[in-house]
């Protein structure tokens, strides 16, 4: 289980490729710097792609959790 | 001036075609570059108000095509033909309606799998900011006017244009699909 409590959560299960990234984008812009967003997928290549787009755009992915056929982010905003 | 800027180059008409470039776009966008899309030929279709609804993908001279049913479709029958074939017969693809018939089963499957179509994802490249253009010249050539495509768009540009788009970044990228 995590530790850390999130400021927003986004449920992008059931989503493919392309549409986790794009909508964790749109969320973590609604954030303040500092803060935790949650991001919930079922699709295997976020595992990959959620890294990609935090090593990108330089937000932190403070843990990933898998669960349940689930894949979990918490990334901390810039 | 931006550091870097990815150029996509869109020239098929096809709904499987259409994917990369928009899914491409709208992901390289959404990690910072800026990115735009450069219409032409069949790729002009992709942003046609109309015939972006109507794309199709031909089982003709494709036969990397999977005979993929839709997971609402598969059944003890469908399984078995999908054990025979690994896609559909290339003969079949000259049966009028086929093409009709693959477009929709394709459809249908993007759908249930949680795949975005083709509107939703030329939303994304707009929210994301992607510049969409089209090609001044094949819209002369095929009669397309400006008012025929999607609202959102660039101004309709030439080659000059658009490389000299590309080539004023210092890091200039270009994808050709």
């Amino acid at each position: 289980m995590a530790t850390i409590t999130p400021d927003k959560t986004l449920d992008a299960s059931g989503l493919n490729c392309p549409l986790p990234v794009l909508k964790t984008k749109k969320a973590i812009e609604e954030l303040q710097s500092g803060q935790v967003l949650e991001v919930i997928t079922t699709d295997p290549g976020a595992k990959a792609d959620i890294p990609a787009f935090c090593n990108r755009t330089g937000h932190q992915l403070l843990e990933t959790v898998e669960e349940g056929g689930k894949i979990i982010f918490y990334i901390r905003k810039k | 001036m931006a550091t870097e800027r990815l150029a996509i180059i869109a020239t098929k008409g096809t709904l499987d075609m259409a994917y990369p470039p928009l899914i491409l776009a709208s992901t390289a966008a959404s990690l910072g570059v800026e990115t735009a899309v450069f219409f032409t030929f069949y790729g002009l279709n992709i942003i046609h108000k109309k015939r972006m609804h109507e794309l199709k993908i031909a089982p003709i001279g494709n036969p990397a095509m999977p005979m993929a049913f839709p997971p609402s479709m598969q059944n003890a029958i469908t399984n078995a033909i999908s054990s025979i074939f690994p896609g559909p017969p290339q003969i079949m693809g000259i049966i009028p309606g086929m093409t009709d018939l693959m477009s929709y089963m394709m459809k249908k499957t993007i759908k249930e799998h949680g795949v975005a179509d083709i509107p939703d994802l030329l939303e994304a490249c707009k929210e994301a900011d992607v510049k969409l253009i089209p090609c001044q010249m094949t819209m002369e050539l095929f009669g397309y006017k400006y008012e025929d495509l999607i609202d959102g768009l660039e101004p309709p540009a030439g080659a000059a244009t658009f490389m000299n788009y590309v080539l004023e970044a210092e890091k200039p990228m270009i994808i050709f699909v």
